[in-house]
């Protein structure tokens, strides 16, 4: 018999069995890590001054929290955060309606032109300084969340913070679709609440409204 | 209208596209009538900033004639401006501080996410420089949107021509920043690095603002005899070993601030991928990464360091430990132009800056193809163009006869 290529490893089975082996590895140094930081977690003692939102990997968090600074007073900045205005800088919201009793009905884009309906209670309202909310049965998605205003040092202004909770329809896979459609909450909290920054220290709120030769594009539209 | 638009790796092409129309109540819009193309651009021409787009217009150094005004503009129709490349608020913690190229508000929330994402923060806006600064469209265009019209726009007095203070947009006081962030003390000496156009400026800065002798550095005959005019002694890195020289033109210690005007070709990411473009241009790439390391080395103990030169990402083979065993004080940044606008015009009026001898072409708007390549291909005869949209096509002039150095 003699020697044949055939005798000679194939290049895809070799490839293959190295991505295996780096497969293995990897899950290997996983799962070691974990269990470390599961024994570390036993004897953690000390305690941390990060806000509760930033705790816990970004990946296992049920709770979004973003903050600005704000070059505004607190109390002028609490007075501006009624739904009435919303529409003004919440770029997903097409209309707010009051249903009374401190329950509003939201109508939001969704991703793929669809609309979704959420209506939310007003649980408690710290004069100047949070709004918290949880939505009621009604609503299609579950959420509640808290909007909080601090005073920032050095009369810099106020931070405001906007924390958010909410069960993304359709679970994990329905969110990173969402995210891909740029119709996720987290992004869409975070762009809402620049908007409102920038409606509440310039007066207007930012857009790159201009021409360009690419036909479609408006010269009066925002663009990406 | 008519604008220059980016079309892909050195394709520019001037097309006819929508007029801009006032969107906010801060919102003008000027009418150009000159408008320089700049050393950065030829970044966008060579296409290493990432987020630009097919049909993107570019340019933004330019001023004009208010056409239009929205009902917060402080503008009249008529008056002559000049608009900073930043675009800035006013408002924000940043503007405050007069950290004008750091607004937080005129990156728009669609285009500041990406932004945020490379840098740690999202940069402020800027006319003309791709989606990660605003994705705003640029000047080198008939008609332009100003945001923020009544913080940016310098008021031209009449009796000034366009050539005189067209640079108040970008160049002149990026060069005044330049220099005044090597915190100069009179009698120092300072080491520039490259004599472009920003170099130019922060020559005659660095003189202005009290340094006893200014060395450039360059290897272009023609830029090399406009640094020698501005007041700098010159060396052509070519015919010295630049830290040998400057060693021993300061008696060992060397220079007391060393300012790069050099920057890197690469604005951009990813770090691999551009690294990789840019070792295709093995010269260029070599000698710009070359050109800081050259400065932190020559560079006095205990000196300063400025940096307006545009890099865009993590740097190869930096030499740290020689910046920290030398205790260097660095400074930084795009330029917070609307910090220095009035007092660099009051300078311009009281002739304290040669702002028209470094302009070597006129060009139609029209012709800005071919300007763009002549740019690129050769940086000795074209050291400044500036396009007139008024032109007619073809009504190309060469102003400078310059004596080689």
């Amino acid at each position: 018999m003699s020697r044949s290529k055939n005798d000679l490893p194939d290049p895809l089975i070799l490839a293959a069995a190295g991505a295996g082996i780096a497969v293995l590895a990897t899950g290997a140094a996983l799962w070691q890590r974990r269990r470390h930081r599961e024994s570390r977690g036993q004897e953690e003692t000390i305690a941390t001054d990060a806000p509760h939102w930033t705790l816990d990997k970004t990946s296992s968090r049920a709770l979004f929290g973003k903050s600005v600074l704000i070059n505004r007073p607190r109390a002028e900045l609490y007075a501006a955060w009624m739904p009435e205005r919303f529409p003004e800088f919440m770029e997903n919201v097409v209309a707010v309606d009051d249903l009374g009793e401190d329950v509003s009905q939201w109508t939001i884009k969704a991703p793929a032109g669809r609309e979704v309906t959420l209506v939310n209670r007003i649980t408690e309202r710290v004069e100047d300084t949070s709004i918290y909310w949880q939505s009621t049965p009604a609503s299609d998605i579950a959420n509640s969340g808290e909007v909080r205003f601090t005073d920032a040092p050095a009369g810099r202004g106020t931070y405001v913070s906007l924390i958010l909770a909410y069960d993304p329809p359709a679970g994990k896979v329905g969110r990173l679709a969402a995210k891909l459609l740029q119709r996720e909450p987290e992004v869409q909290a975070r762009r809402d609440l620049h908007r409102f920054k920038q409606l509440m220290e310039t007066g207007e709120v930012t857009t790159n409204a201009s021409p360009s030769a690419r036909g479609a594009e408006s010269p009066a539209e925002p663009h990406i | 209208m008519r604008a220059v638009t980016w079309q892909g790796r050195h394709k520019i092409s001037v097309e006819t596209v929508p007029d801009p129309e006032i969107v906010n109540p801060r919102d003008a819009i000027i009418r150009v009538t000159s408008t320089a193309i700049c050393g950065s651009d030829l970044h966008l021409y060579d296409g290493y900033i990432p987020g630009m787009r097919a049909g993107d217009i570019v340019g933004h150094e330019f001023m004009g004639e208010v056409v239009e005004t929205g009902a917060s503009s402080t503008l009249h129709r008529g008056q002559r401006v000049v608009v900073p490349f930043t675009i800035s608020c006013g408002q924000c913690f940043f503007c405050e501080k007069q950290q004008y190229s750091a607004c937080d508000n005129s990156n728009p929330s669609e285009t500041r996410d990406a932004s945020e994402l490379m840098m740690g923060h999202a940069m402020g806006g800027a006319f003309g420089y791709a989606h990660l600064t605003g994705g705003y469209a640029g000047g080198q265009a008939e008609y332009v949107r100003i945001p923020y019209s009544d913080v940016g726009p310098v008021v031209i007095p009449d009796g000034l021509a366009d050539d005189d203070v067209l640079f108040l947009s970008d160049i002149l006081p990026t060069g005044w920043q330049a220099a005044v962030n090597a915190d100069i003390e009179p009698g120092d000496t300072v080491a520039v690095w490259g004599c472009g156009p920003v170099g130019l400026f922060t020559i005659q800065s660095a003189l202005l603002l009290g340094a006893g002798r200014v060395i450039a550095i360059d290897h272009f005959p023609t830029r090399l005899a406009l640094a020698k005019k501005y007041g700098a002694e010159i060396l052509d890195y070519t015919k010295v070993d630049v830290r040998e020289a400057l060693a021993e033109m300061t008696g060992g210690i060397g220079p007391d601030a060393c300012i790069d005007c050099v920057g890197m070709e690469s604005h951009g990411f990813t770090v691999d991928n551009i690294l990789d473009q840019v070792k295709v241009k093995l010269l260029s790439s070599t000698e710009r990464i070359h050109a800081l390391r050259q400065a932190i080395l020559a560079c006095r103990k205990g000196g300063r360091l400025s940096i307006p030169g545009v890099y865009g990402g993590f740097a190869d083979k930096f030499p740290l430990g020689q910046l920290m065993e030398k205790g260097l004080t660095v400074k930084s940044g795009q330029t917070h132009v609307q910090r220095y606008s009035g007092e660099l015009l009051d300078m311009i009026q009281a002739g304290k800056f040669d702002t028209v001898s470094l302009i070597s072409h006129h060009a139609s708007l029209e012709d800005a193809a071919d300007m763009y390549r002549h740019w690129h291909d050769e940086q000795d005869l074209y050291t400044k163009i500036v396009l007139k949209p008024g032109l007619a096509k073809g009504a190309v002039s060469a102003l400078q006869e310059m004596e080689h150095a």
